[in-house]
């Protein structure tokens, strides 16, 4: 049976092949994450977290500015771009089943595609430009914008998710269609959507490129969203091509912080995702 | 509703339903009885469930549904302008063919209705507990639940759930309950269990029931219609219809000849 081995051979090649791959893909991955923690571990510290930055040539000082900045931001983005979103995933998963919904989607799949700098650069000749300044709130808009198509497609897939028999539940009992959505639909899916809101508050909070020209960045504690404000990423770039020693290690920190953070909303998405009654 | 109802739950006459250009259901005229259980049979496909769905509209979910004729649940055109959704499929419960409870507590499936239907002010602790026993009761899950209310429902045995989604009807008083397959999910036990339920059930509700299962049909139904190719062949008490049957498709389908 000559059949019988080729398959044979077919099936290891294929399976060793694939696995091999895989390994390949998780080099990367394991040598970022190893090797941000060897440079970066050192200079976190609780300094890092409380201080402000020290004058340039003073060593220590840390990255309160930018930590409360990137929070700043990212919340902001988030009550602009997470309603937008919600109600807009809404939409098309309820109603969204024609040619508007169709456009719609297609073109959120085209913004999901831009590169973040040119919805910076929008961003800069809509806001900034007007406001004569760099701003947290045109940062704010910047990450809002970027968020959207990822909250409002990912929410859409998890909406439709939603059994048609537990829509069909509501209304047999006598609702109406806006009380199944909430009543039902929303309720079903809502660790669905929790997930979705955690990613892509995950996939902007590392932005860096669009912050560059619209938050810009600043060394002190801010809350007045018509000024610079620090972020995380921006001040990681600045110290990170800044010819100082300290400034390289606290870069390292500063990067370390974010993957863990990062990290940490992907593990939220997926604890909020595997309880119980996700409906799925 | 109203007393020109006679006894009938449910009448029809005539009613013609188009799914876009293909037409699902042919001059249907039936009349169900009031506190009875009425078995809809039939092959694969013959319309059986869409005209389960159209006694409590839940077939205008598809945009492309066109219906005409008259159906008359409690005595009131279904189809008239003036006729509230809200209060026809209160009236016209539905129980489907895989149980669906919500993926909340016990608790929160029966009173679903009550809570969306009443004003909150109403909604005293007391009369929710005491319509959450009562509807439990009814089903016979009250023994078996009454200390896991608060469990989610969707973790419940299936025969749990299909009666809980029959519970959660009843707080809202329905006159007639649409069950389409309702066991077909179900065990050979559990099957027997919701059949005994039904026939526990009948009297205080109509209850129309679509099946497969044509011995089902006879242990549960006092009535029995026949239908094919969207069209209702024959109409008759379950015994007379399984034993003489008066039209020759309806014998060759009893006989297993449409599978
Ligand atoms: N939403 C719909 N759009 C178009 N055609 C439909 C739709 N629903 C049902 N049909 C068609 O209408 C006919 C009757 O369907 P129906 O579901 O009422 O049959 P049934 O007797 O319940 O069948 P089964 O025993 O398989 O459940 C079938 O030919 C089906 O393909
Ligand atoms: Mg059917």
């Amino acid at each position: 049976m000559p059949g019988y081995f080729r398959r044979k051979t077919f099936d290891i090649l294929a399976r060793w092949g694939s696995l091999a791959m895989v390994m390949v893909a998780l080099v990367p991955l394991v040598a970022v994450l190893g090797y941000l923690t060897y440079k970066g571990i050192g200079g976190i510290s609780w300094a890092f977290f409380t201080q402000l930055p020290k004058p340039v040539g003073e060593t220590g000082g840390g990255m309160a500015n930018a930590l409360s900045g990137s929070a700043i931001l990212v919340g902001l983005a988030g009550l602009i771009g997470l309603p937008v979103g919600l109600l807009g995933a809404i939409y098309l998963a309820e109603y969204g089943d024609n040619a508007f919904g169709k456009g719609v989607r297609f073109c959120t799949d085209v913004m999901a595609g831009i590169p973040s700098i040119t919805v910076g650069i929008f961003v800069y000749g809509l806001v900034v430009l007007r406001m004569r300044r760099f701003s947290a709130l045109a940062g704010a808009v910047t990450l809002a914008i970027l968020m959207l198509p990822i909250v409002m497609r990912t929410t859409e897939e998890l909406l439709r998710l939603v059994p048609v028999t537990l829509r069909e539940a509501g209304l047999a009992l006598g609702l109406p269609k806006w009380r199944v959505i909430l009543g039902v639909v929303l309720r079903t899916g809502a660790s669905g959507i929790a997930t979705g809101v955690m990613l892509a508050i995950a996939r902007v909070a590392g932005e860096t490129a669009p912050l560059l020209f619209t938050a810009f960045g600043s060394r002190f504690i801010s809350l007045k969203l018509d000024q610079p404000m620090g972020s995380l990423p921006v001040q990681i770039y600045t110290y990170a091509v800044s010819p100082y020693e300290d400034w390289h290690r606290q870069a390292w920190a500063a990067a370390l912080v974010l993957v863990l953070l990062v990290l940490a909303l992907n593990l939220l998405a997926r604890v909020i995702t595997r309880q119980p009654g996700s409906g799925r | 509703m109203s007393t020109a109802a006679s006894n009938f739950s449910i009448q029809t006459r005539d009613v013609n339903l188009w799914y876009g250009d293909f037409q699902a259901l042919k001059n249907v005229s039936v009349n169900i009885n009031q506190g009875e259980v009425t078995a809809l049979i039939g092959p694969s496909g013959c319309g059986k469930t869409t005209l389960l769905r159209c006694f409590n509209r839940i077939n205008e979910r598809y945009g492309n549904v066109k219906t005409t004729g008259e159906i008359r649940i409690l005595g009131k055109n279904a189809y008239d302008p003036d006729v509230s959704l809200i209060e026809l499929r209160k009236a016209v419960g539905m129980v489907f063919q895989r149980p669906n409870p919500l993926p909340i507590s016990v608790y929160e499936n029966v009173v679903f209705g009550l809570r969306v239907h009443s004003a909150r002010s109403s909604l005293k602790k007391s009369l929710l507990d005491e319509a959450v026993e009562k509807s439990l009761q009814e089903v016979s899950l009250w023994d078996d639940l009454k200390d896991r209310l608060h469990v989610r429902a969707t973790t419940l045995q299936l025969e749990q759930q299909q009666k809980l989604c029959i519970a959660r009807l009843l707080p809202l008083k329905p006159e007639v309950i649409l069950m389409d397959e309702p066991c077909s999910a179900l065990d050979v036990e559990a099957t027997l269990a919701v059949e005994d339920l039904m026939l526990a059930l009948a009297g205080t509700y109509t209850i129309l029931i679509v099946t497969h299962n044509m011995a089902q049909a006879r242990r549960v139904s006092r009535e029995c219609a026949f239908m094919l190719l969207g069209e209702v062949v024959e109409v008759n008490r379950t015994q007379d219809l399984f034993l003489t049957p008066r039209d020759s498709r309806t014998a060759d389908y009893i006989e297993g000849r449409y599978g």
